[in-house]
């Protein structure tokens, strides 16, 4: 079963974090990425450029319409993402509880949908 | 007369074997809907035949096997039904979904194979026992709590959508909708069918013992609802509090659960009176209350408290055993209680703990003491719209005879009140210190 592991944090307070800091979580994320490349656990990831990026597109009634957002006004945003295999969702949230944002930040567990 | 006392033994059956074979059940046909269905045509059947024909010989065994061979014909007809649309559209179906139903089948067949030697062994261990597994996969973290306990009382407890909808003032639609969607959710994100590891035991096991403890207190408390719909939860709550105790023979944890549970409940024909009123601890008929759920309380809080296990339902529990073995309120043990309750709020400590020491205080080393922890507790304003609050206030400011404050205090309760047995009781104390007060 394939999982899909939605990292959100909160992007203010990661622009607070000096240099060393950052360094030392960058450097923890590719530990494990590295980990669970070998291992076959995850079968990719990538970290997200932040919020102020993204753009919405939606068609209704023919008509495209592109917005800027969404707005960084919820506490967390989407960070970025892993998709990993796991026999089920008490493996998928073990693995979830490994990443680093989840000690301030909360990842969002979804299994994907297999057809 | 024989078919009444047999019908009552269908009854029985449903109850007492309900969970254990839907959990088997669920075991070897890997879906919670599929099982339930064919487990409650196999009772269907069991209720045709066996006034009849008479009791099997092994009432479960032949449960799980008919609950079996129903599973079978559902998946054969999904399957016959599979073929003939594609029959209908040219064979273009997905061979893959085909090859699917084919497996389940041939699993289930073989399974039915060895079902002999299986049912021996499962009749005689309880290490078998899959509403373990069950119990567990129901209270998973990742279920919201109300479906945990909606599902619980579903498949371990056999009660019907129904009566869950009732005991909790749901509406009926709203409650299956939470039970196909809970069900739903299991197996979409695939929630495991099994006992934790021993690492995630403790934590998971707690979040069981809550699940327990909600459908007890529920039944317990008078706050609302069907009555009768409520003593059976709270007959449901011990149900499972002693499969757990069953389950798990060397845990002294469940086993705490189930003594403050007996232990309440031994005192349920005393706390209400002819009119459905509230009646207090201190003004209760003790000659009512349940002396064998007493003596099997008691020895359970005792076995409990030697293998030195003190978690929040262990105190509890002691509590309440000593509240029982006084035979009238002077002889309460109140500066143990109270000493019980200081050690509470230190493994438990929760605003309501603190108003229950505080009582437990003025009990115990006189009102003024009590009143001086309930104004630090209002002070903090956590309990500001619970009616117990004012009513603790009042009861101690009339025994330290303050009657007017009293009177004021019973007044602010009455404001915040829902349930009508409580109401009854507030309003009647309020008029004692209304006209011995004034």
């Amino acid at each position: 079963m394939k999982y899909l592991l939605l990292i959100y944090g909160n992007e203010a307070h990661w622009d607070t974090l000096k240099e060393p800091e950052r360094m030392s979580i960058y450097k923890e994320y590719m530990d494990l990425s590295a980990e669970w490349g070998k291992s076959g656990k995850s079968l990719g990831g990538n970290e997200l450029k932040p919020i102020a990026t993204a753009s919405t597109v939606r068609v209704r009634n023919g008509k495209r319409s592109v917005t800027d957002g969404p707005f960084a006004e919820t506490k967390e945003q989407l960070g970025g993402y892993y998709l990993v295999e796991a026999k089920d969702l008490d493996e998928a949230l073990e693995l979830a509880a490994k990443i680093p944002s989840v000690r301030w930040g909360s990842i969002e567990v979804r299994p994907i949908n297999p057809h | 007369m024989a078919t009444v006392a047999r019908t009552m033994n269908i009854d029985q059956i449903y109850r007492e074997e309900w969970g254990r074979v839907l959990a088997t059940v669920i075991r070897m046909v890997g879906s919670f809907d599929l099982a339930e269905e064919a487990v409650q045509e196999a009772f269907t059947v069991a209720v045709e035949k066996w006034p009849a024909e008479g009791l099997p010989q092994n009432p479960r065994a032949w449960l799980v096997s008919t609950a079996r061979h129903k599973a079978i014909d559902h998946l054969r007809r999904a399957r016959r039904m599979e073929l003939q649309e594609d029959d209908d559209l040219a064979r273009t179906a997905d061979s893959r979904s085909s090859l699917q139903k084919h497996s389940d089948e041939s699993f289930l067949e073989e399974s039915m194979r060895d079902q002999s030697g299986h049912h021996a062994s499962m009749n005689h261990s309880s290490g078998n026992d899959e509403r373990l597994s069950l119990i567990f996969t129901c209270c998973h973290p990742a279920l919201a709590q109300e479906s945990q306990v909606a599902l619980t009382l579903r498949t371990l407890c056999g009660l019907t959508t129904e009566e869950i909808a009732r005991a909790f003032l749901v509406p009926l639609p709203t409650m299956a909708q939470r039970l196909v969607r809970t069900k739903q959710k299991i197996r979409a994100a695939e929630i495991p069918y099994r006992v934790p590891d021993k690492r995630d035991l403790p934590d998971r096991l707690e979040a069981v013992m809550l699940v327990i403890y909600l459908v007890f207190n529920e039944g317990y408390a008078a706050s609302s609802g069907d009555n009768l719909v409520r003593r059976e939860l709270c007959q449901e709550a011990i149900r499972l509090g002693r499969i757990l105790c069953e389950l798990l023979p060397d845990d002294p944890a469940p086993r705490a659960l189930l003594a403050l549970m007996l232990l309440h409940d031994s005192r349920r024909s005393a706390r209400t009176g002819p009119n459905n009123e509230l009646v207090t601890l201190e003004e209760q008929n003790r000659t009512l209350w349940d002396r064998d759920e007493i003596h099997e309380g008691q020895a359970l809080v005792e076995a409990v408290l030697r293998a030195g296990h003190r978690d929040e339902y262990a105190i509890q529990a002691a509590i309440a055993l000593l509240h029982a073995q006084a035979e009238t309120p002077a002889e309460t043990d109140w500066p143990q209680i109270a000493g019980l309750y200081d050690l509470l709020c230190h493994v438990h400590p929760t605003p309501v703990v603190e108003l229950n020491r505080a009582a437990a205080v003025g009990m115990a080393r006189g009102p003024e003491k009590g009143l001086q922890l309930l104004d630090e507790l209002a002070a903090r304003g956590e309990l500001e719209d619970y009616y117990l609050l004012p009513a603790a206030r009042a009861d101690l400011l009339r025994r330290a005879g303050r009657k007017s404050e009293a009177a004021a205090a019973y007044r602010s309760a009455l404001v915040q009140v829902k349930s009508s047995p409580e109401k009854q009781y507030l309003e009647r104390r309020l008029r004692e210190m209304e006209t011995e007060g004034s």
